[in-house]
């Protein structure tokens, strides 16, 4: 046993990380069952954020990522748009990253123009797309939207979008929402909005590899943090458990699903990060137990050495 | 041929054939699209310079005496079309087909396809890696090279490069030609980055690589500058500010509140000893060592705590990639509900209700 | 001359910026430095794409090693380059029908969101999806419990990686209320708030003041590694 694990072969491993992954997706994916989810005091934190603003508030909603990190971050993204859009915030859309425009159009897409078709493009929400330079983005954006976005991601004039001409910089908004997969994103924010500009309230999602080194900004400079998809599962439940007779699944009268246990059946996009933590949960047990194999076979090995 | 080279081709083989028959037989990988006409017609007065177009099917166009004719009797130089593909999913599609058949705006889209199986056998192609190099995988890291370098390009160039800079110092030009609304007048002083980028990419030339220097001059320092006074302002000044938490933290009821208390006092403590045994100008020994040795002991919890939250960011990363895999293209599970029709889901749902209810 | 210009040119943007911080009359200098340098990094991906045909066109040439996945790239690349500069296929603009070129580059369904969808997006996610292999790797093969250090380390990982999950409620969800703040989801919780932050905290502040002193290097001509060697 000592001899196969000390010279085991990467390739069992990787083998073992697939199947950790690919069956708990297949059996929830068959089952629909997942692990339940309670929120902790910084995901209540984002979710209060934006549930407590007035209705109509001004929310700029960053999209900092791409693909590479959609795993994690899609379910935030999705969220904050839904829950922006159930408290009729105003949205104004952005990116600093080249491809952020085009997660913006897939939640759009997905949750904007499914899900709430009553909102406005240029009333209710605007894209405004991406602009090179990272933190100088933000340094010229806070003081003056105009100087770089002239038109939105359409190509309509500043001027002629409705919900545009109520804003001439960041400094306008209620609060500032980033979903961020590294540089640049919410450590940027923090640096060249938040922290020169005290009265703006930031909440963000981010990335597992990020979230420990943004905990030194909470709560003075960043009042709440989503940290990989933990924090997207715990918002999720959140979001849902509030607005869970809208986002459920219809029965054949059109009513709201409900299960054994009375609670809601939200429909499957919304539940992305929760489906996603049962994987997480076997694939943490199997890096535990390779640590934990790794080490045995030092301790072992350094006794052998020792008795020589 | 070798014998493990045998075995390995023949479960390939076994596999490739395996999807493909669950391609063929179940239609696995499909993509479906909805048209949505895009008619719009110009009901400018005539003689009036600027158009004045509106969709011919909208609230807009009840009002028009042209809108009142067929589209197809619109005189051509007044009417543009074209028909606008959007996402759908099988679900959509299966449930108006059977309402309206022939007439279904849903349909299989033939390139979507081929686009599903392309992006699972790049997928593939780049986790054979994990067993050995191989030439597939040669061929998909070629392929992210090329097309990422190009799509940032792509995007620099319309997202900013049009209307930032083009648009400013020619915006007539790029008013008729890419972005009919822009509305500035000309900025010259925009010369001054259309100059530096020209010299920027002097650096592609063989000869002369001292002009690439000014621009690089420009972005280094206004990028020490920016970042001199935000590194001081949130990294430097707001993180002490921020260490100044009591320790001796009062409730609400204005009860010594301990629990607080103590985390405040590990907080101080630990940022503390961190900074101190960051600080090497001084030999770590006596009380410098020992406090430099509790600040290891926090870093390390730190660092620990980096690892478990890399750990878990890599694996949803993992994870969607195997959803993907499994739902849009081998068609194994459907967590969304997205290729079921809306009666089967409300048929299921009555009956599962009637069950819970028995 | 060749030299020297540029470190002027650096010292000048670089203290534009940081007077438009501290005095009102120069803020409209430092907004203006920071659009050229934001026009200027767009330019920058030109450049890369520029040096990415250089450098392969040269393998190909040379027929170095390998030199045939140089052809896939530089295909790769004009193909993509080509169908989004030219917006082949991409339909007007809903605001502006009578202009062919109005429309948006990324329009879903045009041959560019093609290639976004369905290679670049497959191709980078399951790039950074193959780390989840090569950490599961490296924990097996290195991570070691060495002396109280690596203890501590691996300690703190474990209480993560199970009270991030079900698994800390399961583990521990016996514990009678008044224990609590024992089980591992809220103790996971009291390590990143608590220790994580203060860690961290102190990272962040040494690295500010090494940013400040690089930056300031720069700024006053004290490193010029930034001009590269060379006699020109």
């Amino acid at each position: 046993m000592y001899e196969f694990f000390k010279t085991l072969d990467r390739r069992w491993i990787f083998l073992m990380m697939f199947l950790a992954v690919a069956v708990p997706i297949l059996i929830i994916g068959a089952t629909g069952r997942t692990f339940p989810e309670e929120p902790t005091s910084l995901a209540r934190a984002v979710f209060h954020a934006i549930e407590d603003l007035p209705e109509g508030s001004k929310v700029l909603l960053s999209y900092d990522y791409d693909p590479a990190s959609e795993g994690e971050l899609s379910p935030m993204a999705t969220m904050f748009a839904y829950h922006c859009a159930a408290k009729r915030h105003r949205m104004y859309f952005m990116a600093l990253w080249p491809v952020g425009p085009q997660m913006v159009d897939d939640t759009i897409e997905n949750v904007l123009k499914k899900d709430f078709p009553e909102l406005e493009y240029g009333k209710d929400y605007v894209n405004l797309g991406y602009k090179s330079g990272y933190e100088g983005v933000i340094k010229v954006i806070i003081t003056d939207f105009t100087e770089l976005y002239t038109t939105d991601t359409r190509g309509t004039p500043w001027g002629t979008i409705p919900m545009c001409q109520e804003v001439s910089s960041v400094q306008d908004m209620d609060l500032l929402v980033n979903v961020s997969a590294g540089y640049a994103g919410t450590k940027e924010w923090v640096q060249y909005a938040v922290t020169p500009y005290p009265k703006l309230t930031m909440v963000a999602g981010c990335t597992g590899v990020q979230a420990p080194l943004l905990y030194p900004y909470i709560p003075q400079q960043l009042q709440g943090l989503l940290g990989a998809i933990k924090g997207a599962a715990e918002y999720e439940a959140l979001v849902t458990e509030c607005y869970g007779a809208r986002m459920a699944r219809r029965d054949a009268e059109g009513n709201p699903m409900v299960d054994d246990d009375g609670m809601y059946v939200i429909r499957g996009k919304y539940t992305e990060g929760i489906r996603r933590m049962g994987p997480q949960l076997v694939a943490h047990l199997l890096m535990i137990l390779l640590i934990i194999v790794g080490n045995v076979i030092y301790f072992v090995e350094r006794r052998k050495e020792g008795r020589r | 041929m070798k014998r493990e080279t045998l075995i390995w081709t023949m479960v390939l083989l076994f596999g490739a054939l395996l999807f493909l028959a669950n391609g063929v037989m179940r239609g696995a990988g499909r993509a479906y699209v909805k048209e949505v006409p895009m008619q719009f017609v110009n009901v400018a007065e005539p003689g009036e310079v600027e158009a004045d177009w509106i969709r011919y099917n909208s609230e807009l166009a009840l009002d028009e005496a042209l809108c009142t004719q067929r589209f197809e009797e619109i005189p051509p130089e007044l009417r543009v079309s074209w028909t606008r593909l959007e996402k759908a999913e099988r679900g959509e599609y299966l449930t108006h087909q059977a309402t309206e058949g022939a007439d279904n705006p849903y349909r299989v889209s033939v390139s979507r396809t081929i686009g599903v199986w392309v992006a699972a056998l790049f997928t593939l192609f780049l986790f054979s890696f994990l067993y050995k190099d191989n030439p597939l995988y040669k061929i998909a890291e070629a392929s992210v090279v090329g097309v990422s370098a190009a799509y940032w390009m792509v995007i620099g160039f319309w997202d900013v490069i049009v209307p930032n800079l083009f648009g400013k110092v020619a915006p007539g030009i790029v008013r008729v030609w890419a972005i009919p609304g822009l509305e500035d007048p000309p900025n010259y002083w925009y010369l001054v980055p259309l100059i530096l980028g020209i010299m920027l990419l002097w650096r592609l030339v063989p000869k002369g690589s001292w002009i690439g220097r000014w621009p690089l001059a420009f972005v280094i320092g206004t990028t020490a500058g920016i970042r001199l006074i935000g590194f001081i302002q949130a990294d430097f000044l707001s993180q002490i500010r921020n260490t100044v938490i009591p320790v001796v933290a009062v409730d609400q009821a204005g009860g010594f509140a301990f629990w607080d208390s103590l985390k405040n006092a590990i907080v101080i403590i630990g940022v503390l000893a961190g900074l101190v045994y960051f600080f090497f100008s001084i030999e770590h020994k006596g009380v410098v060592g020992k406090t430099a040795r509790l600040g290891i002991w926090f870093l390390m919890v730190t660092f620990g705590a980096a690892f478990g939250y890399t750990v878990m960011g890599r694996i949803a990363l993992f994870a969607i990639r195997l959803e993907f895999l499994f739902d849009d293209w081998l068609w194994l599970i459907d967590p969304t509900m997205k290729r079921v029709p809306d009666e089967v889901v409300t048929a299921a749902a009555t009956l599962l209700t009637a069950l819970g209810a028995g | 001359m060749k030299r020297t210009i540029p470190l002027f040119i650096t010292a000048i943007g670089g203290f534009v910026l940081i007077a438009a911080v501290f005095s009102g009359y120069t803020q409209s200098w430092g907004e203006v430095a920071a659009i050229w340098f934001d026009v200027l990094a767009a330019i920058a991906y030109i450049l890369g794409g520029g040096n990415l045909m250089k450098i392969h066109l040269k393998k190909i040439s040379d027929r170095t090693e390998g030199w045939a996945y140089s052809v896939v790239t530089i295909i790769a690349f004009l193909a993509t380059l080509i169908i989004g500069l030219g917006k082949i296929g991409v339909n007007p603009s809903e605001q502006f029908p009578d202009y062919a070129w109005s429309g948006s580059y990324r329009e879903v369904g045009g041959p560019f969101w093609w290639i976004y969808e369905y290679a670049f997006k497959p191709l980078t996610a399951t790039m950074f999806a193959m780390l989840a292999f090569y950490v599961a790797s490296a924990a097996f093969r290195a991570f070691r419990a060495k002396n109280l250090e690596a203890v501590l380390l691996l300690g703190t990982a474990f209480i993560i990686l199970l009270g991030r999950t079900y698994a800390g409620v399961w583990v521990t969800g016996w514990l009678p209320d008044w224990l609590s703040g024992l089980k591992l989801e809220n103790v996971t919780v009291t390590i990143m708030k608590v220790f994580n932050t203060a860690g961290n905290r102190a990272i962040m502040i040494g690295i500010a003041l090494g940013i400040a002193s690089t930056s300031l290097r720069v700024l006053l001509g004290v490193d010029r590694s930034y001009l590269g060697g060379g006699e020109e």
